[in-house]
């Protein structure tokens, strides 16, 4: 896993990039490439088992939807894919998540490495308390960004679609824009740092509808480039922008721990589903 | 006030007694006002005394009769003249030894006088009045004073004064200051909160943000909080044990060459005040750290910072105004605090000033004590001006550091 020489250009071409995915061919719509794959993914609050025996091989450049009624382990699920789970004292993984067929939870990977290449956007805003500039500027510095930081502030910048709103204020703090702003900020702050998979944490349910449509149809420009995985409580959301559906639910064993029951394209999710709870959710009969 | 009418026929299980919770809610507001009279009474009381205490009429007479030195008033002579007067009068000794603190030419006017009628006139106190007495029992003071010495002349007296805060210590009430004492205070300080605020800042971050919540931490952790409400006598016989005994070498400067002191130095008080103030900064940093929101935190760590790179530029910067009033709170309690420093040694009489963290050091509180317990009333006028002192010291103290604190969390927003 070495570091790639990061792009300058605002185009921001694949070329450049780690190896497994420039490695694709634009011709071959047809096979499916996997960028991050759960394996008998188990996951403990202590003695609670909140998820399941989830295997789930996310497919690169998609937009993966993932959906079920509140506390079925969805956020600890997406959580899971970027390790931010180690920060919970009592939680402990079993099984794998392999990026590039390296397990994200091998002994020998580091976190904070993982986390850069699986950046996150979270529910709630949160950009940094310090100038617009700055929430760009310093997650690229940390990791040892050491080209133009200007260019690489405005091409996150407009790659978020957030640079004709803010260019004349880049002094200005993050904190001073509006709730959609903020969280296009960071966006930009999440793809500065050129992850290969961008996890977002229902990233509109803080925001208004019109801040909603900005962010869902930035996620369809960053899918040409980044592998999304978002978890959202709003079923037309999923419909709207997922190209994947992965629908959790609770085990029925009484242990009450969660568990993928259907995985799909979102078409079928939502108009032909298999297993009989799905097409409850969707059809808005139980949930 | 009116009843709104009910919609006819409607069937009323209620009784909601308006009148009644309103009552009750009026009777636990008087109660509420009233607990915070008793707090305001209580401070109120503080200040009177103290400032009862800082003025007043003083009566005073000279041992020596001055129409023996010169035919010309006191008052009258020029500077040179006094400089002249006591070059005759005190003995070469005494006058090396005053230029040598500070040449004579070089005083003041008024200290020029001072060094008169102290040294020359042997001008001594005969009794001294609260300020109540002053005003609403002068005569029968005045009586009582012209008793015990019929030369008594009478004047009234702020004992807080330009002279008081410039001048040592002086076994002579009216001569006598807090200079020491000030200069001994703030060096105490100084060094307390350098030492620990470092150390106490620290063991909050390894507390809150690296220690996992394992029995022993927990242990750790409690024990800090109690720790806080140790008395600070206990403080003061551990630091003599272990500073100025065991650690002679070190808090007496004699491993840095430092030959002409013992242990009981301001570097022995000023560890033995930051251990005594470590529980409440770490608990008060502690509480900084922890409110600082989680959203912050995975921000960082989701674009791939380390834990020190997320408590160091953001975690940090935010608990800063919270940490820092938990050192005002250390403040406030070190610079009032006695028990320890009469322990540890500090001097009760010393007219040097601290020169450095190896001299020995007398303190506000100290001194403010050694004048409570003297009997002479003059005694306890001055102990009611250093009181004020005290105080000044204490709120400037905060005040820049609320000044501070609010600098930094107007700036950290940016």
């Amino acid at each position: 896993m070495s570091n790639s020489t990061l792009s300058t250009t605002s185009t921001m071409t694949d070329s450049t990039r780690l190896k497994p995915l420039s490695a694709t061919t634009a011709v071959d719509t047809e096979r499916t490439e996997t960028a991050i794959e759960a394996r008998h993914l188990n996951i403990f609050y202590g003695a609670f088992k909140a998820i399941h025996d989830v295997s789930m091989a996310v497919e690169a450049r998609k937009i993966t939807a993932i959906i079920g009624p509140s506390g079925c382990g969805k956020s600890t699920l997406l959580r899971a894919f970027n390790r931010m789970n180690d920060f919970v004292p009592t939680a402990r993984v079993e099984g794998e998540i392999s990026l590039h067929g390296h397990n994200l939870y091998a002994a020998s990977v580091d976190p904070v490495e993982v986390r850069r290449r699986v950046g996150m956007v979270f529910q709630k805003p949160n950009p940094f308390p310090k100038s617009i500039y700055e929430n760009i500027a310093w997650a690229a510095r940390l990791n040892g960004y050491r080209g133009d930081m200007d260019r690489l502030v405005e091409d996150s910048l407009r790659s978020a679609a957030l640079w004709d709103e803010v260019k004349d204020k880049l002094k200005q703090s993050g904190l001073s824009l509006s709730g959609g702003q903020q969280q296009r900020l960071c966006i930009a702050r999440t793809i500065a740092i050129r992850p290969e998979i961008i996890l977002m944490d229902e990233p509109c349910s803080a925001l208004d509808p019109i801040a909603t449509i900005k962010i869902e149809e930035l996620m369809q420009e960053l899918k040409k480039q980044y592998t999304i995985i978002i978890v959202t409580h709003n079923m037309q959301q999923a419909a709207r922008v997922s190209d994947r559906t992965a629908m959790m639910m609770l085990t029925e064993d009484g242990k009450r721990s969660g568990t993928l029951i259907e995985f799909d394209d979102t078409n079928v999710i939502f108009t032909r589903p298999k297993d009989k709870r799905t097409e409850d959710y969707v059809s808005g009969r139980f949930g | 006030m009116a009843t709104i009418p009910l919609p006819p026929k409607a069937i009323d299980s209620y009784r909601p007694n308006l009148a009644g919770r309103h009552a009750a809610g009026r009777t636990w507001e008087t109660i509420f006002l009233a607990a915070t009279m008793v707090g305001i009474l209580g401070l109120v009381l503080l200040m009177f005394n103290i400032v009862n205490n800082a003025f007043g009429i003083v009566a005073y007479a000279d041992e020596n009769d001055y129409s023996l030195f010169s035919p010309v008033p006191v008052e009258q002579l020029a500077d040179s003249d006094l400089i002249v007067l006591l070059t005759n009068e005190l003995s070469t000794g005494a006058i090396n030894k005053l230029n040598t603190e500070k040449a004579l030419d070089t005083r003041s006017r008024s200290e020029l006088l001072s060094l008169v009628y102290e040294r020359i006139l042997e001008r001594k106190v005969v009794a001294s009045s609260t300020l109540d007495q002053a005003l609403f029992a002068r005569a029968d003071f005045e009586a009582e004073a012209l008793a015990k010495n019929e030369a008594a002349q009478f004047v009234f007296r702020s004992w807080l004064s330009p002279e008081f805060l410039t001048e040592p210590m002086s076994s002579q009430a009216l001569f006598s200051g807090v200079r020491t004492a000030i200069l001994g205070s703030l060096l105490l300080i100084t060094l307390t909160i350098a030492i620990a605020l470092p150390i106490g800042t620290a063991a909050a971050i390894y507390l809150q943000e690296y220690a996992d919540k394992s029995l022993i931490n927990q242990i750790i952790e409690t024990n800090i909080y109690n720790l806080a409400g140790v008395p600070s006598i206990v403080y003061g016989m551990l630091g003599l044990a272990v500073f100025v005994r065991a650690l002679e070498p070190l808090t007496s400067g004699a491993i840095f060459g430092n030959v002409d002191s013992n242990g009981r130095t301001v570097l022995s008080a000023a560890m033995t005040m930051a251990l005594l103030v470590l529980p409440l900064i770490i608990v008060n940093a502690q509480e900084a750290l922890k409110a600082v929101p989680d959203s912050l935190r995975q921000a960082a760590y989701g674009v791939g910072a380390t834990r020190w790179q997320t408590i160091w530029h953001h975690v940090l910067p935010q608990a800063i105004p919270g940490i820092l009033t938990g050192s005002i709170l250390a403040v406030s309690r070190a610079i009032g605090e006695t028990a320890p420093l009469i322990v540890v040694g500090a001097s009760t009489f010393i007219t040097a000033d601290p020169t450095g963290p190896f001299s020995g050091f007398t303190a506000l509180p100290i001194q403010i004590y050694n004048w409570t317990v003297q009997p002479q009333a003059e005694f306890h006028n001055l102990a009611g001006a250093a009181i004020l002192v005290l105080l000044v010291l204490l709120l400037t103290l905060n005040a820049s550091a609320i000044i501070l604190r609010n600098r930094l969390s107007a700036r950290r927003v940016l």
